[in-house]
């Protein structure tokens, strides 16, 4: 018997982005037959780290072809993602516009594998939570989860470098279902500001389902950080697959 | 969480890092998740050199009670010296 993470493959490829750059970015593959769905990894503020490709490998090892861009690509190819982490923010970060077309790129590039069914969904955490939904409100993606993404509702205190803003106004716009996995605990998002999104959700008659794990805060699915809450991330990635595997199930007509 | 604040420093002087020395005209100061250090949230600073690119980059990781600490210390040893005065 074979198991699918025994037949996975990971490395680096190139994918092209925003304004037509060329970016690499961290594919993982699944050896399952058949046709697959994908999913787009959005790495969170600390950069395109190991942590970050583990969740794409994940995806792989679950049926899944994923692919993780590097949004900090045009701070130097060969730079360790800790720095160039360090270089975007301290530039004031990357705009979403580049964002969104990177991510775009990563879309395309998961349907054009040869055993893509067609279906592309997307993933963020923390600061990639907020670009998932931004995803989802952007592309013609199939779901989307955003994992405590902060600044999506509530609006930065004055004086932010980071040039972050929310996006609940663009809620018209979600063209996927989604998925939200918050901490009660966490402040960014507040559970008030969570509650905010989804009355805009339901406002708009959109499909989502939103799940609030009672002591654990921000960052509760990062198992090499003190935030780490076990019960919660484990029901977290059953809740992950789940919502998958309902809306990228199959292929498109 | 993820602060997203960034507090820019212009600061002179120079770092050690990796590659040796090197001149230093800028830091980032931010207290947000660390790369490295085994706390939820730290205060960062990134030592640069704005024009030789991201790894001419010190970085350090602190816990925020170690940060207020080194605060008091770099004023107790500023005072000490009478460089407050220069």
């Amino acid at each position: 018997m074979s198991y699918p993470e025994e037949a996975l493959t990971a490395g680096n490829v190139m994918i092209t982005g925003y304004n037509g750059d060329s970016i690499n970015a961290y594919q993982a593959t699944s050896g399952e037959a058949g046709s697959l769905p994908g999913v787009i990894v959005i790495h969170h503020l600390p950069g395109w780290d190991s942590a970050t490709k583990e969740i794409a490998r994940k995806f792989a090892a679950n049926g899944y072809n994923a692919i993780c861009p590097n949004l900090y690509y045009r701070e130097g190819a060969d730079v360790d993602p800790d720095d160039a982490a360090a270089s975007a923010r301290g530039k004031g970060g990357v705009p979403d516009e580049q964002v969104v077309g990177d991510l775009e790129g990563a879309m395309k590039a998961l349907r054009a594998l040869p055993n893509s069914n067609g279906k592309v969904g997307v993933i963020g955490y923390c600061s990639g939570g907020r670009q998932s939904f931004l995803t989802a409100v952007s592309l013609p993606v199939d779901a989307a989860v955003d994992c405590y993404g902060a600044f999506v509702t509530g609006t930065p205190p004055e004086g932010f470098p980071l040039k972050v803003t929310p996006l609940v106004d663009k809620t018209g716009s979600l063209g996927c279902p989604l998925l939200g996995l918050f901490g009660a605990d966490d402040q960014f998002p507040s559970p008030e500001q969570v509650a905010e999104l989804e009355q805009a959700l339901k406002d708009h008659g959109k499909t989502y389902e939103f799940h609030s794990y009672e002591g654990a805060g921000h960052a509760f699915f990062a198992s090499d950080r003190t935030s780490y809450r076990p019960e919660a991330a484990l029901d977290g990635w059953q809740r992950i697959f789940a919502w998958y595997g309902k809306y990228l199930a199959g292929s498109e007509a | 969480m993820c602060s997203y604040v960034t507090v820019p420093a212009d600061v002179r002087g120079s770092a050690k890092g990796p590659n040796g020395w090197f001149s230093v005209n800028g830091a980032s100061v931010y207290f947000d998740h660390p790369f490295h250090a085994a706390f939820e949230h730290t205060l960062n600073i990134d030592f640069v050199d704005r024009d030789r690119g991201p790894d001419a980059r010190v970085a350090v990781e602190l816990s925020a009670d170690s940060a207020r600490e080194l605060v008091r210390c770099i004023e107790a040893a500023l005072e000490a010296a009478g460089a407050a005065a220069l």
